[in-house]
């Protein structure tokens, strides 16, 4: 996996996890893959139901040390 | 346009008050579906705040101009930023304060009776999770029953009245919500009681509470009698107090019966559920004012915010305590049983004082409703 961007989102509250999300997904390209890490449990549904609203694909999702990893493929 | 806050208190007067309220909920559909802020006269509409960053024109016309509008998610967060962007677009919102979290947390404490000698009996309702505490207080005295885990609001409410708390009593085991007894009891040098069968794993010290126990608050007759009543755990026990009321803990419920499977297997204790429900209440004062530590829907609730009913209108209008046959009601009670409450194994070894999570695990463990019911 090829990881385009990564966006330090460690330490934010709901919503802005996925507000940074979303502008960071505005600067890459189809395809190409977004890593999110984020400390906030609320991103745990909410970035893979955001993800699927707008069309994109989380390609793996993981959780080390109270951080969550998202890796978000752009559609 | 201004934001309101509005905090959870307000919301509960609206709920108590049977007043209308449109509530924006942006929390996940899935979310929204499992759990939300419930009330007679509310309206709702789901749309999650992520599709809502790009703007809420699409909404405005769904949303009411002739009554208020709280937007609600699950921490504060996010309903406040919609609620700006409202704002911004000439609506006049309020949002909540503390979202969800806040709202499961909130006791509105409500008289059920006066008692003899100035004594009084109060039920903490929690509207949000659907939990009911209870605190009797007499002559200086007071003792509570299934108080939930923010001990503050009972020793803050004692202390207001001025009464001095000195029982403190689990009906049982609870699987759906931390339990503060044992806090309360140790802030305050109470004695802490639990039924001895629900407690072969806990790791504290307790005092058994067992069939007959006769507790006296204060110095008049007032008094707290245990009766030993299995079915929804092995070890629950109901309360007489007052010789009027008869505090039911998770057995029977306004318009539902315990489910007997959150602690075991349900096969084992629906017999026990059926001889609590169809052979000891039923010698019971048909008369008693039955209170239970839930309640399911909003409806169950009384206009006065109370969540009682006598005895005898439970036998003729629950269907839980008119299934003749016994094996339907084997059936009912073990088959197709809703889903189990949110983190009820992880919340049991927690009232067994097995582990001790910080505030905010307990918080994110209590998310949802109780489900501690079958209907």
């Amino acid at each position: 996996m090829n990881i385009t961007k990564t966006l330090e989102a460690k330490g934010l509250a709901c919503p802005m996890p996925i507000v940074k999300t979303k502008r960071a997904m505005d600067t890459i390209n189809s395809g190409e893959v977004l890593e999110v890490l984020v400390t906030d449990k609320g991103a745990l549904n909410d970035i893979p139901a955001w993800a699927q609203s707008g069309g994109h694909k989380v390609l793996e999702q993981k959780t080390e040390e109270d951080v969550l990893y998202f890796y978000i493929e752009k559609a | 346009m201004t934001v309101n806050k509005w905090t959870a208190a307000k919301v509960a007067r609206k709920v108590i008050n049977k007043e209308e309220l449109f509530i924006l909920d942006v929390r996940n559909p899935d979310a929204f579906e499992d759990w939300k802020i419930e009330g007679h006269q509310f309206e709702y509409l789901n749309v999650p705040y992520f599709e809502l960053l790009d703007g809420v024109e699409e909404i405005l016309p769904k949303l009411p101009t002739d009554k208020d509008v709280l937007v609600v998610c699950a921490k504060e967060g996010s309903s406040v930023m919609v609620a700006e962007m409202l704002s911004e677009a000439g609506r006049e919102v309020a949002y909540l304060e503390g979202g969800m979290k806040a709202w499961s947390s909130y006791l509105e404490p409500v008289k059920v009776a006066d008692l003899e000698n100035g004594g009084e009996l109060y039920q903490f309702v929690r509207l949000g999770k659907g939990c009911l505490s209870y605190m009797v207080i007499s002559e200086g005295e007071a003792a509570i029953i299934d108080a939930v885990r923010f001990t503050d609001v009972f020793t803050n409410f004692a202390n207001e009245k001025g009464v001095k708390i000195k029982h403190v009593f689990d009906t049982h085991l609870h699987a759906d919500h931390i339990s503060g007894g044992r806090n309360i009891a140790a802030s305050t040098g109470a004695t802490y009681y639990l039924p001895p069968k629900d407690a072969t794993d806990v790791v504290f010290d307790y005092t058994p509470l067992t069939d007959g126990l006769n507790v006296k608050i204060g110095s008049s007759q007032i008094n707290v009698n245990a009766l030993y009543s299995p079915g929804h755990t092995i070890g629950s026990t109901s309360f007489v107090v007052d010789h009027q009321f008869l505090l039911t803990g998770d057995i029977l419920f306004i318009d539902s019966i315990g489910r007997p499977d959150l602690a075991g297997l349900a096969e084992d204790w629906v017999g026990d559920l059926r001889e609590t429900l169809y052979s000891r209440y039923r010698e019971l004062a048909e008369d008693l004012l039955v209170l239970p530590a839930h309640f399911m829907i909003i409806d169950e609730l009384n206009g006065d915010g109370t969540v009682a009913k006598r005895l005898g209108d439970l036998f003729k209008e629950n269907h839980g305590l008119n299934i003749e046959d016994e094996a339907e009601f084997r059936r009912t009670v073990t088959d197709n049983l809703p889903p189990q409450p949110n983190a009820y194994e992880q919340i049991r070894q927690v009232n067994m004082g097995k582990i001790t999570p910080d505030n905010d695990e307990q918080t994110e463990m209590e998310i949802g409703p109780n489900r501690c019911a079958v209907r």
